[in-house]
């Protein structure tokens, strides 16, 4: 697709979304951007424990892909997946701070943390400690809805990382043979912890991958949530109909370290300030046309509605040490 | 051909005295590695994040800048890969020492480990070789969760053709890696992630403690604590605290799992007459049921005053809240009351 068409066609969706609908897209990047700085610090006042990754930076992806699906479809979630939760159905702020300040009012109860956050009742199956961990999953909830014949669809997302996995080449050939409805939305952020993604594959692109198993593969621009919408509402479409996977590359940029405790040698700061010219957040607030008070007042508002989230978690109760045995067996 | 630069056992001081320099564990680990890779040209490291990064845990930290990328290789992520890859370079005269970044991800590697390392030389009727090392930082207690957290040793106990090392100190840790290295074996060497910053006496030039000795670590008359890997440094705390009361534990760690010194656990129990296992894995299929087997088994039986008791991990995964997390795995209040009640016959 040529560029211009593309962007004919991006516009259109803009439009599709409305002013509000794509405000509230707006909203919802910076409710994403407020929850990893508020994580981020409370990491750093030592309010927490454990690790987390940030996906500051990615948050166009999270949107923009949770908006081309339909509630009731189903997402298996990675590590640096804060943004997805939030970004998914029926989520709950709150209960996504209380889980990662490991309170029993959080999703999990507390038992899960970061790495761990699933709403199970809105078909969200949670994120995934183990990389590609979600990837052959997303297999059996593609063969469970093909069984079942209903029209959901099943997202998974994981890192570039993930795509050296045998677990991701087994699965997208699983689900190629099986026509699944299968959405791989494969976050591309460059690295893999320290691993450049061109050191750690000779293709060009992640998406070449996908014709080793005969599926469509299309890359997209990860910061731009109306690119992403389109190609995930496309391979949406494509799965709903009976044609089975595709693979979406999503083409961004991890602007913080991996983890809690990474001196990002691998990385030039120059790289990182370039990829900051492309904010997702400030890109999509300036093709909105908003004034900077505009912008500011919802920046504000994303951040209000955090800090509230994390007096609901400071409230909360701790899990009871009575309850540790719960929840291993059905 | 030129001869290549080998290191070998013969060469090497066994278990020599420790000295007064300290350094913490991972310095040990690294100082390990480094002398290996200098004094042997089969050996090459591999394994996610050990270059530039340092290894997760800081265990390679400069070694790529001192041996290049070609001998301390960054992989993508392919824990089965980085297994097998290790399995294949020692059959074909390498000694491959490969991380896997925590214990957790080795689940990823177990074919290569069981069916293939453990089992061809058997398989080829003693013929050839697979001297490699795969080191795995294991435990909980940093807030990681359930799938960064476990404690899997036993399910490499459990396989004929694989050594297992447990290393608790400083100390040990460099000389059995050492002697893991040298070992004409597969070697599953479980580091802890809370040992890391533990510090104690190092000698500098390179040694051995040889696999397959276990090490009594406190000397104590009223009963004896086997413990492995953190829990053996909880086991000493512990005990130092009923000294107070005037219970001497005696305590011992085997630090090689398998194959397992038990004649110093066995001579332990007889003197003391109780037994009190310690580890941090799950209860349930835990290296606890072996030991626990190996002293009623032997000819400690007869000597028993009290069952052999099991102090363990709960049999949960590892759950994210702190206090949780802290409740899931022995503590040393938990060993002390244990103990305690042992040794004054409440059990
Ligand atoms: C099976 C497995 N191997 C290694 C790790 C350690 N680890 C966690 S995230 C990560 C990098 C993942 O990279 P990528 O898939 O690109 O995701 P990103 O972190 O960039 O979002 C690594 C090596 C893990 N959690 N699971
Ligand atoms: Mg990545």
């Amino acid at each position: 697709m040529s560029r211009s068409t593309q962007s004919k066609k991006e516009a259109e969706h803009l439009a599709e979304w409305g002013a509000d609908g794509a405000r509230q897209k707006l909203g919802l990047m910076m409710l994403i951007r407020a929850f990893e700085e508020k994580a981020e610090e409370l990491f750093a006042l030592g309010r927490v424990h454990g690790t987390m990754h940030l996906s500051i930076g990615q948050e166009a992806t999270a949107v923009g892909a949770a908006s081309a699906l339909r509630r009731g479809d189903y997402l298996l979630n990675h590590h640096r997946g804060h943004g997805h939760c939030l970004a998914w159905f029926d989520s709950d702020v709150d209960a996504m701070m209380a889980e990662f300040m490991g309170k029993e009012t959080g999703y999990c109860r507390g038992r899960g943390g970061s790495m761990h956050i699933a709403n199970v009742e809105a078909n969200n199956l949670g994120a995934n400690g183990i990389v590609a961990g979600g990837v052959p999953i997303a297999v059996g909830v593609g063969l469970s809805i093909k069984m079942r014949q209903t029209d959901q669809v099943c997202m998974v997302n994981f890192g570039d990382g993930a795509s050296n996995e045998g677990a991701f080449h087994e699965s997208l050939n699983m689900a190629s043979i099986w026509k699944l409805p299968v959405i791989y939305l494969c976050e591309n952020n460059q690295y893999a912890m320290s691993m450049p993604v061109t050191k750690a594959m000779t293709v060009a692109q992640i998406s070449d991958r996908a014709a080793a198993y005969g599926i469509p593969g299309v890359t997209v621009d990860g910061n731009d949530p109306v690119a992403v919408y389109e190609a995930v509402a496309a391979a949406a479409a494509r799965a709903r109909a009976g044609q089975g996977p595709t693979l979406v590359e999503s083409q961004t940029y991890r602007w913080r370290g991996h983890s809690k405790s990474d001196k990002q040698a691998y990385r030039t700061r120059d790289e990182v300030k370039e990829w900051q010219q492309r904010d997702p957040i400030l890109r999509f607030a300036a093709r909105l046309g908003l004034s900077d008070a505009e912008r500011e007042a919802m920046r504000q508002a994303a951040v209000d509605r955090i800090n509230a989230a994390v007096a609901f978690a400071e409230a909360s109760p701790e899990p009871d040490v009575r309850t540790i045995m719960d929840g291993v067996y059905a | 051909m030129t001869t290549p630069k080998l290191l070998s056992l013969e060469n090497l001081p066994v278990a020599p005295p420790a000295g007064t320099r300290e350094i913490t564990y991972v310095e040990a680990v690294r100082e390990a590695l480094r002398q290996a890779l200098t004094a042997d040209e089969r050996v090459f490291l591999m394994g996610e994040d050990i270059g530039v990064y340092g290894g997760a845990f800081g265990a390679t930290a400069g070694l790529a800048q001192e041996f290049g990328e070609g001998r301390v290789i960054d992989t993508p992520i392919s824990e089965a890969g980085i297994a097998g890859a290790c399995v294949g370079a020692a059959l074909a005269g390498m000694r491959p020492v490969g991380e896997i970044q925590f214990m957790d991800f080795v689940t990823l590697s177990m074919e290569q480990l069981v069916l293939q390392a453990a089992k061809i030389r058997f398989m080829f009727g003693g013929k050839a070789t697979v001297p490699m090392v795969l080191r795995m930082p294991g435990g909980s207690g940093t807030g990681a969760a359930a799938q960064h957290s476990e404690s899997l040793e036993n399910w490499f106990v459990h396989v004929p053709g694989l050594k297992v090392v447990m290393p608790s100190t400083p100390y040990d840790v460099k000389g059995l890696l050492l002697a893991a290295i040298l070992d004409d074996n597969p070697v599953i060497f479980v580091e802890h992630k809370l040992l890391y910053k533990t510090k104690g006496p190092v000698p500098e030039a390179p040694y051995v403690v040889p696999l397959g000795q276990s090490r009594v670590a406190r000397t104590g008359q009223h009963l004896t604590v086997i413990a492995t890997s953190l829990m053996v440094n909880r086991a000493l705390e512990a005990a130092q605290k009923l000294a107070g009361e005037g219970i001497e534990c005696e305590v011992i760690d085997p630090r090689t799992l398998n194959p397992l010194d038990e004649a110093p656990i066995v001579a332990s129990v007889k003197k003391t007459g109780r037994a009190l296992v310690v580890h941090e894995a799950v209860r349930t299929g835990g290296y606890g049921g072996e030991l626990v087997s190996r002293i009623v088994d032997s000819a400690a039986f007869d000597y028993l005053e009290a069952p052999v008791r099991r102090l363990t991990g709960l049999d949960i995964p590892i759950p994210y809240n702190r206090n949780l997390e802290a409740h899931a795995v022995p503590q040393v209040d938990a060993i002390v009351a244990e103990a305690r009640r042992l040794a004054r016959g409440e059990v």
